[in-house]
């Protein structure tokens, strides 16, 4: 029986769909470290980087973890995910977004010591979107609210 | 679908629908940005500048959509030969690389304030900019397949089903790898976002996929007039020369 020429295009198209996915999905699954955009404490703590490479570490600055210096622009704070906690301290101006319980992402050298040395910060918000109005709440509260309201 | 294989079809329709979308657009999208800039509430951590979602969204949306589009369209093309599918196609591409560009300027703006930064290599960010060049790729080479008149040539549709596989990987950047870049707030079912910045949000994302849906169709009404003028002068070239 012949196949209808429009139905051959479609079974080709599909199987060529499929390999080409397939080929997207095992290139990104091979990225899957290269393409990260910074290292979680834990992976720093488990894999030290060489001490003269540049690295990023990202993950959420501790509550009550941020200590300004006696020279008033050195802080010091500590990056945690959970498993790992990394010290961390930056000489410079902070984003504005820079707070404790939030994420960041600090770029800069792992000293000898264990401690990082960041020459920069950047802040990382989450996916979270809370008015103003409930700032005052905890965050579980605000997400109570926000649970409610969607 | 190939009830609209007669172009007259699709312009008996696309004629009362293009200026439908096109004002119901502007007119969602108006009061939906008038909304998110004056009434909704400024974010507990970003303050005003949360405001910026509002056209940063829908933008990146949009963006993304104008992919699918071309992506379907070539699908259509390849399998069933449909007359229009290369016409749509070239119809998404130029508003899908503005979205896109728009995407990528809002979310440098929003960057500097929420983050510290214009602009990081990571991959979401990375990804939407390998978007628009897949966009600018895709327009160089539709533009020279229908300049090189070889007949039904096939590359544009193979360009743009192959860069598909941009669009999941622009989506999926901020969970598989660690990014700067949030993940996604907006999701099946369960918003990470309050109410106060969601609906003005979705109502944005509505109004600008209508005037997007509205540019799409005049553009389609546009190449195929353009066409038929082709057409018709190389008819009337054709007759002259007979004599």
């Amino acid at each position: 029986m012949a196949i209808k020429a429009k139905h051959q295009r479609l079974v080709l198209l599909v199987i060529a769909l499929v390999v080409l996915i397939g080929a997207a999905l095992l290139a990104a699954w091979a990225l899957r470290n290269q393409a990260s955009y910074f290292y979680v404490p834990s992976e720093i703590v488990a894999n030290p980087p060489e001490p003269d490479r540049a690295v990023r570490l990202g993950g959420m600055v501790e509550k009550g973890s941020i200590k300004t210096e006696s020279d008033g622009v050195t802080i010091a704070f500590v990056v945690q995910d959970g498993k790992a906690r990394v010290p961390v301290v930056f000489k410079g101006i902070v984003p504005s977004l820079f707070v404790e319980g939030s994420g960041v992402v600090a770029e800069g050298k792992m000293g000898a010591d264990g401690t990082f040395v960041a020459d920069n910060l950047l802040a990382k918000h989450d996916e979270n979107y809370v008015p103003r109005e409930m700032q005052s709440m905890t965050a579980e509260q605000a997400k109570n609210v926000v649970a409610e309201t969607k | 679908m190939h009830g609209f294989a007669n172009p007259a079809r699709f312009l008996r329709i696309a004629r009362w629908l293009m200026p439908l979308c096109m004002v119901t657009g502007i007119a969602v999208a108006t009061g939906a940005l008038g909304w998110g800039l004056f009434e909704a509430p400024a974010e507990r951590l970003q303050g005003e500048t949360v405001r910026i979602v509002y056209l940063h969204v829908p933008s990146a949306w949009l963006g993304m959509a104008g992919w699918m589009g071309i992506a379907a369209a070539s699908f259509a093309e390849l399998v069933w030969r449909h007359p229009l599918a290369g016409i749509a196609a070239r119809a998404c591409a130029v508003p899908g690389a503005l979205f896109t560009a728009v995407c990528l300027m809002t979310g440098s703006l929003w960057g500097r304030p929420a983050w510290g930064t214009w602009w990081v290599w990571d991959g979401r960010l990375t990804s939407m900019l390998v978007l628009l060049f897949l966009y600018f790729g895709w327009m160089a080479l539709s533009q020279a397949s229908e300049a090189s008149d070889v007949g039904h040539n096939k590359a544009p549709a193979i360009f743009g089903l192959v860069g598909a596989v941009n669009i999941p990987i622009i989506h999926y950047s901020v969970t598989w790898w660690n990014s700067l870049h949030q993940p996604p707030s907006i999701t099946m079912g369960n918003s990470a976002m309050s109410g106060d910045f969601l609906v003005p949000l979705l109502l944005a994302m509505l109004g600008f996929t209508l005037i997007f849906a509205g540019v799409v169709l005049a553009r389609m009404r546009a190449i195929l007039a353009d066409q038929q003028a082709e057409a018709r002068l190389r008819r009337k070239a054709l007759s002259e020369a007979e004599f």
